[in-house]
């Protein structure tokens, strides 16, 4: 099938010396939903506003829909819908007010009414934007990139800062608008939503692509698909015993935290226990769980997709 | 053809689509701006209320006294009767009001300017005490020594006739009223265009507008388009006060008036569009807009005649924006002058507003 978004090489650099993406490539197919995950300052918004044409690279060429932006920009913005990170629309006018300027920019928009119902927005129709809470404001923000009928979405970060509520809410108007065919490009830096909404992401740190697949697939790339975490309850002389354990292939101690990577609990857990009891220590705590992006991204940076 | 190789268009619940003219962006965004003018209550305070509270508060502290009653201290004594009797029987009678007070208060009243004289009168005739530099004071000594001479009796040996004149346009709120449109339709222009687009700016709205199919000349024609209808009101309301309040008299043709006011509106936005052409604060572009606009406040004639300053400064004083637009509005409002004899003005008001046009278009960032 044909990409509806594909670049090559892409690089930017600001001001002459900082890399923000550093040769990168991507092939997004038309209906899918393409996640970009990564932790702050990767890169995501980088990349996502190049393909969206706000930025111009400084090296590398994109493609969309088959065309560039260089030779067909007003047909590409009929057929955008984008999500800013953080745009702050205009709090004097309403809810509704809002989506008709939104739709008169383009030729063909859907219609306004049907927008509002799509997103649960009809009972704040008539409401200042000022007002509306930061799940409404998001969800108005996906809205204006609605109105426009697009054919491909670019959302950045669109969840960012949402109570869960909102952010499944949010899932859910994605989701509606790949079933009918969209194509879906989000930045995230939250695992559940890329693996819950994405059909392939693109793991990226320091503006390189690390890895990338479906979720699952970079999952099962893991060497351990299951996680034993547990904590004990005096520090131990830990001389690498927990390595030497059955079946776990990494082990990460985060101050007397320890998590093992291994291929199957029940036959670690047993020898777990009997060092545990060996050393006269206590467990506070011990569980188990599948592997997630987050210990995928831990695997290949050695850091937290969200470190502070 | 580029739009046939598309993929199907995926269109939302009942494929509901509308399709839109060429000016429905438009339409819209200048919708939009007037709505979000009309609901900042800030907006309306200091673009509508304000001149009309400084037109008013003027108008009335420099208003013209029906007729000045010079107001006199005539010291206790045994022959102050005498001055008043005299003051009474003199044809200035109305015009000068005397009051007998101790010499000690008298003179304290004098030093605080409630008194323009003090007449002290004994055997061996008047004593004046007046200060020589201020103007009422001298005023008083001439108006009073004549007014008791001529009830004592004096003969004038050159007869003289005067006559009054003090009519509406030659008054100090004749000369205000078309300085405060003026120095308003700057106010609103940088404010409206300078400040509002850096907002926008560093909302990340103007971004926001660019990643969609908006024209971005039909944002700047609505932000301008928006102006000229604030422009509308604020001369209307204006002139309008003046009128009703003051009963100015407006010479010139309405619509003389409000092509020179479109002029300052639009050119005044180009300066303001320049002002906010790279700013990514609010707090930038609003030290800019006091810069820009100070030098005017001062120079070009709102609240007094540049006149007054030296020569040597005066081709610079007219070659500002405001003083075009100010000396434009005075010559028709109030001596009734046509559009074509003020054909400089309207020159130095358009290369002020083309030429930051065209420098803010090339400066201009969205992003």
């Amino acid at each position: 099938m044909e990409n509806a978004i594909s670049c090559r090489g892409l690089r930017k650099t600001y001001d002459g010396k900082v890399e923000a993406v550093r040769g990168l490539d991507l092939a997004i197919q038309a209906g899918e939903c393409f996640g970009l995950l990564g932790p702050n300052g990767a890169g995501k918004t980088t990349t996502i506003e190049i393909l969206e044409g706000l930025l111009t690279p400084t090296a590398g060429e994109v493609e969309i829909l088959g065309m560039t932006w260089q030779a067909h920009e007003q047909e590409l913005r009929e057929w955008l819908g984008i999500s800013l990170q953080e745009t702050r629309l205009s709090e004097k006018l309403t809810v509704r007010e809002t989506l008709q300027l939104f739709a008169s920019f383009y030729h063909q928009p859907n219609s306004v009414p049907a927008i509002l119902e799509e997103l649960s927005l009809g009972e704040k129709a008539d409401a200042l934007v000022g007002k509306l809470s930061g799940g409404q404001k998001q969800r108005l923000a996906v809205a204006t990139a609605l109105v426009g009928n697009p054919k491909i979405l670019f959302l950045d970060e669109p969840t960012t800062g949402l109570d869960p509520q909102s952010r499944r809410q949010l899932w859910d108007i994605i989701r509606q608008f790949q079933q009918r065919r969209g194509t879906v490009l989000l930045t995230t830096h939250y695992m559940d939503e890329a693996e819950r909404l994405c059909d392939r992401l693109a793991i990226i740190d320091h503006g390189q692509i690390i890895a990338a697949g479906t979720p699952s697939e970079l999952i099962a790339r893991l060497s351990g698909h299951h996680v034993v975490e547990f904590a004990l309850s005096d520090a131990v002389n830990d001389d690498g015993v927990w390595s030497r354990l059955p079946g776990v292939q990494a082990v990460r101690n985060e101050d007397g935290h320890f998590s093992l990577q291994v291929e199957e609990p029940h036959e670690t857990i047993p020898a777990l226990l009997s060092v545990v009891q060996q050393k006269g220590a206590r467990l506070v705590h011990l569980t188990t769980r599948q592997a997630s992006l987050e210990d995928v991204f831990v695997q290949l940076t050695g850091r937290h997709l969200r470190e502070e | 053809m580029a739009y046939l190789e598309t993929p199907p268009t995926p269109a939302v619940a009942a494929s509901k689509t509308v399709t839109n003219g060429r000016w429905a962006g438009y339409r819209h965004l200048l919708g939009a701006r007037m709505k979000e003018l009309w609901r900042e209550p800030e907006v309306i305070f200091w673009v509508f209320v304000f001149p009309l509270l400084l037109a008013l508060g003027l108008g009335i502290a420099f208003r013209n006294k029906p007729a000045d009653i010079t107001t006199i201290a005539v010291v206790a004594n045994s022959h102050a009767q005498q001055v008043i009797d005299l003051l009474q029987r003199s044809p200035a009678k109305t015009a000068i009001h005397a009051d007998v007070l101790d010499a000690n208060v008298a003179f304290d009243r004098f030093r605080l300017g409630k008194y323009a004289l003090v007449v002290t009168a004994d055997d061996s005739g008047l004593h004046y005490r007046y200060d020589p530099a201020r103007p009422e004071s001298v005023l008083a000594r001439t108006q009073v020594d004549d007014a008791l001479q001529t009830a004592s009796g004096r003969n004038d040996p050159l007869k003289t006739v005067a006559t009054q004149s003090s009519q509406p346009g030659a008054r100090y709120i004749d000369f205000l009223v078309p300085g405060l449109l003026g120095m308003n339709l700057m106010n609103s222009g940088m404010w409206g265009i300078g400040f509002a687009i850096v907002e926008m700016r560093q909302r990340k709205l103007l971004k926001r507008f660019v990643a969609s199919p908006m024209r971005r000349t039909d944002f700047l024609l609505a932000m301008g388009s928006s102006r000229l209808v604030l422009m509308l009101i604020e001369v209307v309301l204006l002139l309008g006060f003046g009128v009703l309040v003051f009963h100015m008299r407006i010479a010139g043709s309405l619509l003389a008036i409000l092509l020179i006011g479109a002029l300052g509106a639009v050119s005044f936005g180009g300066i303001g569009l320049l002002t906010a052409s790279r700013a990514q604060k609010i707090e930038t572009v609003s030290g800019l807009i006091n810069l820009v606009m100070m030098p005017m406040w001062i120079f070009s004639g709102v609240f007094f005649s540049y006149e007054r300053f030296p020569q040597i400064v005066q081709p610079a004083i007219k070659a500002l924006p405001l003083t075009a637009l100010n000396d434009a509005l005075r010559a028709i409002i109030l001596q009734g002058e046509t559009l074509s004899s003020q054909a400089g003005r309207i020159i130095i008001l358009a290369v002020w507003g083309g030429l930051s046009f065209v420098l803010a278009l090339r400066w201009f960032r969205w992003t």
